[in-house]
């Protein structure tokens, strides 16, 4: 017992471990005095079921709380909830069709009233409304009932089996709103309750004083809040509009405000304004991913339409793992991240990045560049020189790609250094640059989409909403290859087949044990990477915040709100 | 007396010479002479000269600044092996601006040569015969209303991939580029010969060269076409700045050439990002843009005067 005691204590520490700091500054409600804060686009609205703009997501995640968030690692972390429910602690029944939440006991909004499984059921209900237009009913998908067992117990039904049950009421996009205050702004009549959505009753460390629609919010610490020594901020203003550049200079160059949110700016620009040393910039990664995609089928103009680019006529040398291998070898990830986007980025081997449960940790062994080593695999399966032209063939198929992506200043920029690292293992790269709208716009009349994929090998980002991975990995199953009877349609772009992947994702749609989830989401994360080449991530792109160098307990989170821990955060230093 | 008549009974002048002369006379006009053949040396020589590879990186000399900045700021990073610096991926910018000028200007005169000739062949032809008039300024009117962007990416959907296959990427997009530019800009100067035709058509000169019999064909090359030189020559030089525009938007918009392929108004769009940084990357294709553009407008100007016997040797 003494053991398992002890243990329990070290996986607390290790789990509480960035938690450490902020506790030698525990103390009293209110003792840091003033927050600023900065986003620049401004908040027009408080109630995120009426929005689904980020920024009025996040400023409201200020005061309304979820049963639960995502931390920064994508994990769950129990907010107004006493625990998160599985399947192992009972909380979701074993065929997936529901699951049990249990409030916190003692739990007060701010007027000072208990908190109790009706607003639970009310903010269902609220959103669930069919007259009225919920900005995040996708949440609420699949949801049959919401019903309150007792006071502090909810129960919500789906029509079938959820292998993720945590849409409803989980993370800063769907938090619990109180009954009485909402109680007459049902359906249509939502939109009218202007005090309320400018003013929500919430759990949250902080209380609204006046909210400014497109301009500035003012809160005080909230008195009912659960912890008695948070926040330590007694006020916050919640500046909003602006741009990028200003937001980021008014944090990291005259240190008017302590928090500025989402600095979408080259990484020389802030890396200049942090020189003036009064704050920091901050990132983190969610799932966005700059990727290669190898053509797996020919695009070779000279097949009539209908054969081309589809799995008729496999590409004469692409279908080679050797050769796609060999790419992969031949590029500097590390480069291409100091080139294009500075601390936004960091190299990845990955199609899943994130969260961690989900990534798969083994999968580093493109991140060094090795030319010889891709020079030998290309000479071992075959491809050699043998007319002195610079460029490797095979049985009369020359190595010569066709590499395109849209036009954008980095990726043009990329597209040079990769063409120079092919050149050097003996491969021979054509660019060409599509204009974005065109490049991204789907027309399937148009030859030149990523999709139609004309083209040997094609550059883009993608990512995946939420934490779990399942859609965005069953892009790659072989009924997704956009073809021309799909209107060339479709998220297969590599054209990918494989009965081994499609049945893996079978597995995955019909477990909910997170351990197995996490598996097999890693097994086909690597089938498509390491094992195949097929996609040839490059980069991770993240996001970058900054805040003052005397704000402590920032810790940037991508799959929840931003400010989803600001009653953490404290004033370092002697400046109150 | 006799013996200066005599004297100029033996030397019979070419006039060329006079219009030399008379171009001469326009200080502008000589001195944008003297800048085009310096700029045309400068990106036909100048790569045999200087033998750098202008598509070749060198990451660990990315950002180089020209190398006059050294003469101001004594940190800045420069190296005499990248006289005008290089890029952010260390690519040489005086080779490039050479190559980037080698298209541009190409793309320059093949396509005003072009224009210039299909507006004067359709001018000269409304102006002329009467039965043409009609039928060639609706067709004029006609490509006048069709749109040079979308015209362009049409273009570029239909033919990009068999002038690939026939003329390999570059000048498979440099013939469709040249003919694109081409055939949407010759309208202006079709309007404005024929315009001038018909006014020379009326004049008595013209009245008695065909009360001798003269021929259509010899009516127009020997009477009626050096009398239209002057406004082909001044059209003829606007073309040639809209089409380095034109190719220089082309690119950006990614319609034009592939990304490594560098044309002067490529290499500006691609600066403009870090302007504030490095400003001379802006600053000397913008440069070579704007002074090959004034340069061949005053040549144009210098030549109308010349060629313009009313004012010649006044």
């Amino acid at each position: 017992m003494k053991l398992k005691t002890a243990l329990l204590s070290a996986v607390a520490t290790v789990a509480l471990a960035p938690m450490a700091f902020a506790d030698g500054h525990e103390g009293e409600r209110g003792r840091d005095g003033q927050l600023n804060i900065i986003y620049w686009q401004a908040p027009s609205i408080l109630n995120p079921y009426l929005s689904g703009g980020t920024k009025d997501i996040e400023a409201s995640s200020l005061i309304l709380e979820p049963l639960a968030r995502y931390d920064q690692t994508g994990a769950k972390v129990a907010y107004l909830a006493e625990e998160i429910p599985t399947v192992s602690n009972g909380g979701v029944s074993e065929d997936l069709t529901s699951i049990t939440w249990k409030l916190k006991e003692g739990l007060l909004w701010s007027d000072g009233t208990p908190v109790t499984s009706a607003d639970v059921v009310f903010t269902a209900e609220y959103c669930m409304d069919p007259e009225g237009g919920c900005a995040q009913l996708s949440k609420f998908e699949g949801v049959e009932t919401v019903e309150a067992l007792d006071d502090l117990t909810v129960k919500v039904t789906f029509s079938g089996p959820q292998p993720n049950p945590y849409g409803p009421f989980m993370g800063g996009q769907s938090p619990i709103l109180q009954a009485t205050q909402f109680a007459d702004c049902m359906g249509a009549k939502a939109p009218e309750c202007t005090d309320a959505n400018f003013g929500p009753i919430g759990t949250g460390p902080f209380v609204v004083t006046e909210f400014r629609t497109n301009d500035v919010i003012q809160l005080v610490a909230n008195d009912n809040y659960r912890d008695a020594s948070k926040p330590a901020f007694a006020t916050v203003t919640f500046k909003g509009g602006g741009d990028a550049t200003a937001a980021g200079r008014s944090v990291l160059e005259t240190g008017e405000f302590d928090y500025a949110w989402n600095l979408q700016l080259a990484p020389d620009v802030i890396a200049s304004m942090a020189e003036a040393g009064v704050g920091t910039p901050v990132s983190a990664f969610g799932t966005l991913v700059e990727r290669l995609e190898m053509n797996l089928t020919d695009p070779s103009p000279s097949l009539e339409e209908g054969v081309r680019s589809t799995a008729e006529a496999p590409h004469p040398f692409l279908s080679d793992e050797a050769v796609r291998r060999a790419l992969s070898m031949a590029i500097d990830r590390d480069l291409l991240v100091e080139v294009g986007y500075g601390q936004a980025g960091r190299p990845t081997c990955n199609l899943v990045p994130g969260p961690e449960i989900y990534a798969s940790t083994e999968n580093t062994g493109c991140l060094v560049q090795d030319i010889e080593g891709a020079k030998a695999l290309l000479d071992g399966a075959g491809w050699v020189d043998s007319n002195g032209d610079g460029i490797r063939e095979k049985d009369g198929v020359e190595l010569r790609i066709l590499y395109q992506t849209s036009t954008n200043a980095v990726r043009q920029d990329f597209q040079a250094l990769i063409k120079e690292w092919w050149g050097e293992i003996g491969v021979e790269t054509e660019l060409r640059n599509i204009d974005a709208s065109v490049f991204f716009g789907g027309d399937p009349g148009s030859p030149d989409t990523f999709q139609r994929f004309y083209a040997d090998v094609e550059m883009y980002a993608n990512n995946f909403d939420g934490t779990d991975p399942q859609a965005y990995l069953s892009m790659y199953s072989c009924d997704k290859a956009p073809r021309p009877d799909t209107q060339w349609q479709g998220e297969n772009i590599n054209r990918y087949c494989d009965p081994a992947y499609d049945a893996l994702l079978v597995e995955l749609g019909a477990t909910a044990d997170q351990a197995e989830r996490s598996r097999i989401a890693i097994q086909l994360n690597d089938m498509l990477t390491k094992d195949s080449m097929t996609i040839v991530p490059l980069v991770d792109r993240g996001r970058v915040s900054a805040h003052a160098n005397s704000l402590g307990g920032v810790v940037l989170n991508t799959w929840d709100s931003e400010l989803w821990n600001a009653a953490d955060w404290y004033r370092i230093g002697d400046n109150r | 007396m006799t013996d200066a008549t005599l004297n100029t009974m033996e030397k019979p002048r070419n006039q060329w010479w006079d219009v030399w002369d008379q171009f001469k006379t326009h200080k502008g006009a000589v001195a944008g002479l003297v800048f085009l053949i310096f700029i045309t040396l400068f990106v036909t020589i100048g790569p045999i000269i200087w033998d750098v590879d202008p598509g070749k990186l060198n990451i660990r000399n990315k950002n180089l600044r020209p190398i006059y900045m050294a003469l101001f700021d004594s940190e800045a990073k420069t190296a005499w092996a990248n006289p005008m610096g290089t890029d952010n991926l260390g690519r040489d910018i005086m080779a490039n601006i050479m190559q980037g000028g080698r298209i541009s200007l190409a793309v320059g005169w093949t396509a005003m040569i072009l224009s210039v000739f299909l507006g004067t062949l359709i001018g000269v032809l409304a102006g002329y015969f009467k039965r043409l008039d009609g039928l060639l300024m609706r067709f004029t009117d006609l490509v006048l209303a069709l749109p040079l962007l979308p015209l362009l990416l049409v273009m570029m959907l239909l033919f990009r991939d068999p002038l690939r296959a026939a003329f390999g990427p570059e000048n498979g997009i440099f013939i469709l580029i040249v003919v694109g530019i081409g055939i949407t800009s010759w309208m202006q100067t079709a309007r404005i010969v024929r315009g001038d035709v018909m006014a020379l058509k009326e004049r008595e000169f013209v009245l008695a060269a065909r009360s001798i019999g003269t021929p259509s064909r010899r009516m127009i090359t020997r009477h009626l076409l050096p009398n239209v030189l002057s406004p082909i020559l001044v059209s003829a030089t606007l073309g040639l700045a809209t089409a380095i525009i034109t190719e220089s938007a082309l690119s950006f918009l990614g319609l034009g050439f592939p990304s490594d392929f560098p044309t002067w108004g490529k290499i500006l769009f691609d600066s403009v990002d870090r302007m504030t940084q490095f400003p001379e990357r802006v600053l000397w294709p913008g440069l070579a843009i704007s002074l090959t553009v004034l340069s061949v407008n005053y040549i144009g100007d210098g030549l109308r005067d010349a060629l313009d016997p009313r004012i010649r040797g006044q």
